[in-house]
């Protein structure tokens, strides 16, 4: 039956997709899947920096698309977990360099060595966004406690709704506990309320993830992190293909 | 050729056209110009909407489209439609854009003045109602020259504009203006209102910022009485005048 594509977008920029496409791919290969991570942020990479792999780009999506070079020529591995692989963005060009077409005729190519296929998706809900929708399978959106981000989720959830595709599925990043215990950042039930959709992972605002991702050593890597711990959260209902929700997880004493 | 997958309907101001989102593109454009050849004289010259439903369509099949009509001198003027991929192609062809699920619009005046008051009569072929059977989310938004009704929620950043009243069987977070064309008997119903802005004909009205995390979640009515905005518990009693 093949890989599957799993897609992480969010509307707003800088809530986290980036560092989740990056850990999910980590956890993923830990589980002795075969994955491959897709940068679609053209003209703005930086996945490969998160997962430490920058100084090995040759080729990129659009040499690939635009028939430059492989699919394989343009697959990174990775220096730890041989069965995990970087297909970088290109830097110098921009989003219309590649269409939502291609992506699916790449996907569909890469399903066949792959178990997953995960893609970073740009900020917005122009042609990057769709280019990074078109060969979803599983739709995970990225989103921060902030009013502002919310707003943004929805958006893109209802776009998503409009094209059929879905259903999304939601990844709560960056929550502080206690400024929700205080009733100063919105919590996971009033952010569920208002998106209603399922709720996969909430992740700890955490320093850790910032100096892991700087030294291309994405936190799901430390065995002893929180916010590591629910990237793989995340990860084993990726692997096992049934999402669980978040309310299941602490019942499940995750 | 099977029929039915276009609709032609004449319009305030020229021809709404409504294209089967199941049909296939290339052949539903065939029929829709070959009933427009046939009564040639009759629709010469008319501004079109076309509306598509939620089918994707690329820049390319609508602009196959566009050059057809263009040949025949039909004006495109504007695009319905749900598909972001069938809207930016719209766009890329600065065609007007709207969301398909909505009243055409006569004009680009202020909503207020976008509507007629018009007698409800079962017998004539008018939008009297909208009923939206989901959420409307951020960036959505419905007009109605009649009542609207929405099973799920209005999330805040989504709008609704209609001549009459507005019932959200779900929670009211986002704008609505019921009553939009002067009718100050309109009301606005939700399960639950925390609106981001309330218009009622041409009052307006902010909900209270809630200081607390606590939430009233009961059922209530917005109407106007004399010449404020109240809001009030929403039960089988409480009945227009
Ligand atoms: N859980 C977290 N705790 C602390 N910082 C985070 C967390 N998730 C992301 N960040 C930081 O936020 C910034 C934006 O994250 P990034 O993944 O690049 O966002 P996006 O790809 O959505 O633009 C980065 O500096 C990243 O390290
Ligand atoms: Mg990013």
């Amino acid at each position: 039956m093949g890989g599957r594509v799993v897609t992480v977008t969010s509307g707003k920029g800088g809530v986290g997709k980036t560092t989740t496409t990056a850990n999910l791919g980590l956890a993923l290969a830990r589980l002795d899947k075969r994955v491959v991570v897709i940068d679609a942020d053209i003209g703005l990479r930086n996945l490969d920096i998160v997962m430490g792999l920058e100084n090995r780009i040759v080729y990129d999506l659009v040499d690939v698309v635009e028939g430059r070079a492989k699919v394989k020529q343009a697959m990174i591995k990775h220096k730890q977990f041989p069965d995990l692989y970087l297909i970088p963005a290109a830097q110098t060009r921009d989003k219309s360099a590649v269409s939502p077409a291609d992506m699916v005729q790449l996907c569909n190519d890469l399903r066949k060595e792959f178990d997953f296929i995960l893609i970073d998706s740009p900020a917005g809900i122009e042609r990057g966004f769709r280019n990074a929708m078109a060969p979803a399978d599983d739709i995970l959106i990225v989103t921060n406690p902030e009013v502002s981000a919310v707003r943004d989720a929805d958006r893109v959830i209802g776009l998503i709704e409009a094209e059929n595709k879905g259903p999304a599925r939601l990844i709560l990043n960056r929550v502080k506990m206690d400024l929700v215990r205080k009733g100063d950042m919105l919590s996971a039930d009033d952010v569920t309320d208002i998106l209603a959709v399922k709720l996969i992972g909430i992740v700890p605002d955490d320093e850790a993830v910032v100096s892991a991702s700087n030294s291309g050593t994405p936190v799901t890597l430390q065995d002893n992190s929180r916010s590591g711990q629910a990237f793989r959260n995340i990860a084993r209902g990726c692997a096992a293909r049934t999402y669980l929700s978040c309310s299941l997880m602490r019942k499940a004493g995750c | 050729m099977t029929d039915a997958k276009i609709d032609i309907k004449g319009v305030r101001d020229g021809l709404l056209i409504l294209i089967d989102e199941n049909s296939e593109w290339m052949s539903a454009v065939g029929e829709l110009v070959e009933k427009l050849d046939k009564q040639a004289a009759f629709f010469a010259g008319a501004k079109l909407t076309i509306n598509l439903g939620s089918r994707p369509v690329t820049r390319h099949g609508l602009s196959s489209l566009k050059a057809a009509l263009d040949n025949r001198k039909l004006a495109l003027s504007k695009i319905m439609s749900d598909s972001p991929t069938t809207t930016d192609a719209a766009e890329s062809l600065d065609l007007r854009t709207g969301p398909a699920s909505v009243a055409p619009e006569s004009d680009d005046m202020g909503a207020t003045q976008r509507y007629r008051t018009q007698p409800f009569d079962p017998n004539e072929d008018t939008v009297v109602g909208l009923l939206v059977p989901r959420t409307l989310r951020s960036g959505r938004s419905v007009r109605s020259d009649g009542h609207v009704v929405v099973l799920g929620d209005v999330n805040a950043g989504a709008e609704i504009i209609a001549a009459g009243d507005i019932v959200i069987w779900g929670v009211l977070r986002g704008t609505v203006h019921a009553g939009a064309i002067g009718d100050v008997t309109a009301r606005v119903c939700a399960l639950e209102m925390a609106p981001t802005q309330l218009r009622i004909a041409d009052r307006y009205s902010i909900a209270p910022q809630d200081k607390g995390r606590w939430r009233r979640t009961r059922p209530e009515m917005a109407r106007i009485e004399g010449d404020f905005i109240v809001v009030e518990p929403w039960q089988r009693t409480a009945r227009k005048d």
